[in-house]
């Protein structure tokens, strides 16, 4: 019931992921975040299996962070993308790491970037990518509306279409989403984004239901 | 003086010192000479010919310049095949690096990476270290163009212009004198590899069967590793000789007008 949304925009990447952390029937915390990052201007979103994600993630970003101590420089997006990929392909056919992945980043080389990764190490550069059964909801909605040069603005009115869609089509509530934007300055986190912020956009309305479409019962 | 510590890599001398890595330093001095010069726009690699014999098939171009990757080139001088030992490592070095993060190693980390190799052979093992110092040349975005040389102690030092080989010694010090550091571009480094080596080559005239040389560029951002054909160094090779007469010219002419005081 995770759900991990990202996309690009002029010269920036948009990151967002629920905040849920549940088992089965049990919700433990409402403010869960899923996002770490990786380095100044990179930014890697998780989700899956709770031990995977915690372990693989900190590896990644522990190992990530042992290079720029040693060489003096980071990587780049794309290294870093390869860093994950390889040590997800490498522990695949052994002991798996069952982890969706989104990896964000803007170098000064090769621009902003968008990377999907899945738990069968698998890897494409992408404009726009979701993971979680939300994504099959917003994945069709991204392929209408996104464009390659969206101002942060008009993101955020994407995001919020999307997290309309799924408060109106999806079993599961969202409560809040988790909003990062990663630019060639550096990570930047957006207020949480909470259902109020877009329950107006053509969803169910919570209170009094249109009594105009009802008929009356004796004319 | 202290030759019962020579036999074992492993151990210091009474002194400090490691016997067996400066006897490697050594047999390097006795090899053919190599050097490196870093211009604005690139970096030049020089290097003296020794297997010259007729016999001999020329199947290689180059048989002390070796491509190590698409954006670092390097030249040896020493034991030839330890040489080829090390120059089959740094290529495995470079290429695992790719396979992990899918870029060119940086310079500075495949250099690091070997000599931690060369210094394990200085400190256990009871193997004797690599007889071959290594003068390596190229380009990574996070410091442009870059020349290091490494030695069988597993040291090394990033170098504006250095010399590994026989008479390397006069080479550093006439590079010292020559090299303008900012103002020198890749034809004045060509210029000047020619001029060094010239001087340091135990031969009366530099052709383009005595030395070997390549460049490293960047064009239309791709680095570009030339190994010079025998006409651009035979072209150069002229142009050094004929600047060489004009200078010589032009020194008897001031000495015939102006007579020196010594004269007096």
């Amino acid at each position: 019931m995770e759900f991990l949304i990202g996309f690009e925009g002029k010269d920036f990447v948009f990151l967002a992921s629920d905040t849920s952390a549940a088992r089965s029937i049990v919700m433990f915390k409402q403010d869960q975040d899923k996002m770490t990052p990786l380095g100044k201007n990179t930014m890697m979103a998780m989700c899956g299996e709770a031990g995977d994600v915690s372990q693989f993630s900190e590896y990644i970003q522990k190992n990530l962070q042992l290079y720029k101590i040693r060489n003096g420089y980071e990587l780049s997006t794309k290294g870093m993308m390869n860093f994950t990929r390889k040590a997800l392909a490498e522990a695949l056919r052994k002991n798996p790491y069952h982890v969706h992945t989104l990896m964000a980043g803007c170098d000064s080389t090769d621009g902003c970037s968008l990377y999907y990764l899945d738990y069968l190490s698998s890897s494409v550069k992408v404009p726009f990518a979701a993971h979680g059964y939300g994504a099959y909801f917003v994945l069709s909605l991204l392929d209408r509306w996104h464009k390659p040069d969206l101002t942060k603005d008009e993101a955020m009115i994407l995001l919020k279409k999307c997290m309309a869609e799924l408060k109106k089509r999806f079993i599961v509530t969202l409560p809040a989403m988790m909003v990062r934007i990663v630019d060639k300055n550096g990570i930047h986190t957006m207020p949480p984004l909470l259902e109020k912020d877009y329950v107006t956009m053509d969803t169910v309305q919570d209170g009094e239901p249109d009594r105009s479409i009802v008929r009356p019962l004796i004319l | 003086m202290s030759r019962r510590y020579d036999s074992r890599t492993t151990i210091f001398s009474p002194e400090g010192r490691l016997y067996q890595v400066e006897y490697a330093m050594e047999a390097i001095g006795h090899a053919g000479t190599c050097l490196g010069i870093l211009a604005n726009d690139g970096i030049v690699l020089a290097a003296e010919k020794r297997n010259v014999h007729k016999l001999l098939d020329d199947v290689f171009l180059s048989d002390k310049i070796y491509t190590l990757d698409d954006n670092i080139a390097c030249s040896v001088a020493g034991i030839t095949s330890d040489a080829n030992v090390l120059v089959a490592d740094l290529r495995r070095i470079a290429q695992r690096f790719k396979l992990s993060y899918q870029e060119s190693i940086p310079v500075e980390q495949l250099v690091t990476n070997l000599c931690d190799i060369k210094q394990a052979y200085t400190q256990f093992g009871g193997l004797r270290p690599f007889g071959i110092s290594v003068l390596y040349m190229g380009w990574d975005k996070h410091y442009g163009f870059q020349l290091y040389m490494s030695d069988p102690s597993g040291n090394y030092g990033g170098w504006k212009g250095t010399c590994i080989g026989n008479n390397s010694q006069a080479a550093i010090s006439m590079l010292k004198q020559e090299y303008k550091e900012d103002e020198t571009n890749l034809n004045d480094a060509l210029k000047l590899a020619i001029k060094v080596l010239s001087k340091t080559l135990d031969t009366t005239k530099l052709t383009s069967e005595r030395v070997e040389m390549a460049t490293l560029t960047r064009q239309d951002d791709r680095t570009v590793i030339t190994i010079l054909n025998s006409a651009t160094l035979t072209k150069l090779c002229n142009e050094y000789e004929e600047e060489k007469a004009r200078l010589e010219a032009e020194k008897k002419a001031k000495e015939k007008a102006t007579p020196s005081k010594a004269k007096k």
